[in-house]
């Protein structure tokens, strides 16, 4: 399987035309790989939400070409988009996006059944995903009965079901106060540890803190880019006396 | 091991150099909590804080005088292998405790490298100011994610759990992970600083006429300018 799950050639979109067409990427290169927490930063405006909205396949470059898993989008009709979404891309929401009457498991399990897999298998899918994002007591859980945070949870293991490599999340930890949307960035971490692609748009410098790398976009360019340094011996400089 | 202390020092010392480190109380804190010689205060001192404003010795045993000298602590003889040990006497608990009771003044805000930089940068003609907030902004998300990194890693060597939860380990862990945190909040609002600064520059030009100033033309450049 590629090691490249999400890349971006020369990606521009264009909202209107002539003299009133606005540009919210231009010219936008990426490459995502297994295993890779990227976090995307930028002022109002500068092409974040754009970025995801066509690293998922909801919206159409104007031009520039996007692969999923080595997948050209710009070909695909709209079924085999579709397809593509629900197989390979989870998407996490600031307000969860979770159906107030059905159970966690059956949030979770919601779009594998929709993809035409028999329940019981849907629903041992959905356990498992829970179970990676630490919550898979509350399975049986309405949503009234449980906090921010772990509806927050459940919308990522929503995102993951079904072995799902892609996760693009807008602002995850927007709606949560801080040391709960620390426990969402550990488990985002966790799923990118696991192999998962996390691409995450955030204003919180705090929280791009979590990521392997931040690119931060203005005018819908992609202007500069942060990577950690990967060298694990400074992990435990603390600990060195 | 030691090269790693050594990098992270190297990190740090553009942010502490010019802080009013209060060693004097800190020295009088852990000599409260039992007597002890030079080095392991320094010992201590470093432990509790996560070696992050190392002390030289000398440092500590200048420090020591000084509170002598103030009948704030008093040498109880040596250990019988050549340390003097020293203790804290009553007036040094009162002192401590008054340290601990008083909220920490900042009516002098410590010299500020960047905004200094900044504000130069805005009154010069030839300097592209969004260049220098973005170089500034990327280093600062590094060292955000090299923090971040650290905390990571020490809150598993504290026992933290998945869940964000505390864990019970011992309090120098727990205090390595509170000077952790103040280090990355700190660091969150210098790039947030460096935000509001990018944003308040792009509205200045936006204001800015036609026929505009010197100063606002170069603003307009400035903020036009992407990479």
């Amino acid at each position: 399987m590629s090691n490249e799950i999400l890349q971006l050639e020369s990606v521009s979109r264009t909202y209107g035309e002539g003299a009133m067409s606005v540009a919210a990427l231009r010219s936008v290169s990426l490459t995502i790989n297994a295993g890779e927490f990227v976090a995307v930063m930028g002022p109002s405006g500068s092409g974040k939400s754009s970025l995801l909205t066509l690293a998922g396949g909801l919206d159409k470059a104007t031009s520039g070409e996007i692969f999923v898993e080595g997948t050209p989008l710009g070909g695909l009709s709209i079924n085999a988009l579709a397809r593509l979404r629900r197989r390979a891309v989870g998407y996490v929401f600031q307000d969860f996006n979770l159906v107030p009457t059905l159970t966690a498991a059956e949030n979770v399990a919601l779009p594998r059944e929709l993809d035409g897999i028999p329940a019981r298998k849907a629903r041992r899918q959905a356990k498992d995903a829970l179970r990676l994002v630490g919550i898979e007591d509350l399975a049986d859980r309405f949503m009234d009965q449980m906090s921010g945070g772990q509806q927050q949870r459940v919308a990522i293991a929503r995102a993951i079901v079904g072995n799902r490599r892609l996760i693009l999340a807008d602002e995850p930890t927007g709606a949560l106060d801080s040391a709960t949307g620390d426990g969402i960035l550990e488990v985002l971490r966790s799923r990118a540890e696991a192999g998962a692609a996390v691409v995450m748009v955030t204003h919180e410098a705090r929280h791009a803190g979590w990521a392997d790398r931040v690119v931060f976009l203005k005018d819908g360019r992609i202007v500069d880019e942060a990577a950690s340094q990967q060298d694990p011996s400074v992990l435990l400089a603390g600990w060195a006396h | 091991m030691y090269t790693v202390v050594v990098r992270v020092r190297w990190g740090l010392s553009r942010r502490t150099r010019g802080l009013q480190m209060s060693i004097k109380h800190s020295l009088l804190a852990l000599l409260a909590e039992s007597p002890r010689y030079g080095y392991q205060l320094r010992g201590e001192f470093e432990e509790r804080t996560g070696s992050t404003w190392p002390l030289n010795i000398g440092q500590v045993y200048t420090t020591l005088d000084r509170l002598e000298r103030d009948a704030l602590v008093e040498k109880e003889g040596d250990d019988g292998e050549g340390h003097v040990i020293y203790s804290i006497t009553d007036a040094g608990r009162t002192e401590v405790m008054g340290w601990f009771a008083q909220p920490v003044a900042a009516t002098n805000p410590p010299r500020n490298e960047l905004a200094i930089k900044l504000a130069l940068a805005l009154t010069l003609a030839d300097v592209n100011v969004s260049a220098v907030v973005q170089a500034q902004r990327t280093a600062s998300m590094k060292l955000l994610q090299d923090y971040t990194r650290q905390r990571r890693a020490a809150a598993t060597h504290a026992g933290t759990q998945l869940s964000g939860e505390p864990g019970t380990g011992n309090a120098n862990d727990a205090a390595w992970l509170l000077v952790l945190d103040s280090l990355i909040f700190t660091t969150e609002a210098e790039v947030r600083w460096l935000d509001h600064c990018e944003g308040w520059m792009a509205k200045r030009a936006a204001s800015a006429g036609t026929a505009a100033k010197p100063a606002q033309a170069r603003a307009t450049a400035d903020t036009a300018v992407v990479k």
